[in-house]
């Protein structure tokens, strides 16, 4: 396996609440869950109510839930876009 | 004591109460201004996101979406004022007022019909004292802006674009809001909200760089079906990022020149004051002297 990274910004309305690498995030898109690694085709996709879950580098995970808004991958950078966001 | 001298110090007295009123309200915006900018430098990756992506669609796609159409017939304007919910901030709601009173006119002038929208407070009344109507306001929360109230804002004003005249809608919409320029200047901006003609601070990829060829998840229309009603949000959430700094800095700066007056005002008085008890006393002096001297005046004449 690769030891390439991801960069994952997940931004709310009034605040950026988590930026780091991580080595994959699986969030809820409208058309279902959707796991994405480093090296992912660039993406624009309409996130539903979830849980996005992040497994950083180390192995440990973090997990937030995002509510209504979007993710753009490029470039190895993940941006997922929510109007309320939070880490549980 | 005399009666001018009393008044004197009644004058020196309310304004040293005034002082300490605008002193306080100076520092306590002071210290706003600073949470204000904060929030508005929070609240700046989302828009910044949003705004990219909205520009990696448009290229892709030859928008062709209901919210960016211009309609062959424009009859009736929405206009979204954003003011604050109390005064003491020297010209900062009046401006966005004046503003939208220009604007009015000049909507009035093409045979467009006007409605409103208001935030604040002074708007409210504003539209009260004249007696007008406002389909919607919003007060109470003008100084910490929430995005719940940018969501219902953006819900409200988007639904009505959706109607469309003929259903009681609308076919344009304007917002006019202070916009934070410096800690000492606060600009009153017009913008045209919908129909989206340019989307704002477009990204345009630098040079030898190219948009990423995006893979649309479910398909391009139905994300930008999603995506233009969140870019209004955001840019609803901006304009009362942006009034609430202005606000709390043109309050900032509205006390500061009032202490500075009840300042000059104190000192004034105090000068009256003291030369107003000196001629009292010299007044008294010569008073005595003057009894002295005919009490002296009459001995000798005895």
């Amino acid at each position: 396996m690769s030891d390439k990274t991801l960069h994952i910004d997940l931004v709310a309305a009034d605040r950026a609440v988590w930026s780091g690498d991580a080595k994959m995030v699986i969030a809820k898109t409208v058309e279902g869950e959707i796991g994405l690694l480093a090296g992912h085709e660039p993406m624009l996709a309409i996130l539903s109510e979830g849980e996005v879950r992040i497994t950083l580098p180390t192995g440990e995970s973090i997990k937030a839930s995002a509510n209504g808004g979007f993710l753009s991958v490029e470039n190895d950078v993940v941006t997922i876009v929510a109007r309320h966001a939070e880490l549980s | 004591m005399g009666a001018q001298l009393r008044v004197y110090r009644q004058k020196i007295k309310s304004a040293q109460t005034t002082k300490k009123i605008t002193r306080a309200m100076e520092l306590i915006s002071a210290s706003r201004i600073y949470k204000a900018q904060q929030r508005l430098a929070a609240a700046n990756p989302y828009s910044r996101a949003i705004t990219r992506a909205v520009s990696a669609v448009a290229t892709f796609s030859n928008i062709d979406h209901p919210l960016t159409t211009e309609r062959a017939q424009i009859r009736r304007a929405a206009v979204v004022i954003f003011t604050s919910d109390r005064g003491l901030a020297g010209a900062f709601s009046s401006n966005v007022l004046k503003e939208t009173e220009q604007l009015t006119q000049l909507l009035k002038d093409q045979g467009k019909e006007v409605v409103y929208y208001l935030v604040g407070r002074k708007a409210v009344g504003f539209f009260s004292f004249r007696k007008r109507s406002a389909i919607r306001s919003w007060t109470g929360g003008t100084d910490l802006p929430v995005f719940t109230t940018a969501e219902e804002i953006s819900t409200q004003v988007v639904d009505a674009f959706n109607a469309g005249y003929d259903n009681g809608g609308v076919d344009e919409i304007h917002l006019v809001y202070n916009k934070f320029v410096s800690m000492i200047s606060q600009e009153p901006q017009v913008v045209r909200l919908l129909p989206l003609e340019i989307v704002e601070g477009v990204q345009t990829p630098e040079a030898g760089e190219v948009f990423p060829l995006y893979e649309f998840e479910p398909d391009v229309n139905k994300v930008l079906d999603a995506l233009l009603p969140v870019y209004i949000e955001s840019r609803i959430f901006n304009a009362m990022l942006q009034s609430a700094a202005a606000e709390h800095a043109a309050r900032q700066k509205a006390m500061k020149s009032a202490t500075e007056n009840a300042d000059k005002l104190i000192k004034n008085y105090t000068r009256l004051s003291n030369s107003a008890r000196q001629s009292e006393i010299t007044q008294q002096i010569s008073e005595i002297v003057g009894g002295a001297d005919a009490l002296v005046d009459t001995s000798d004449k005895e």
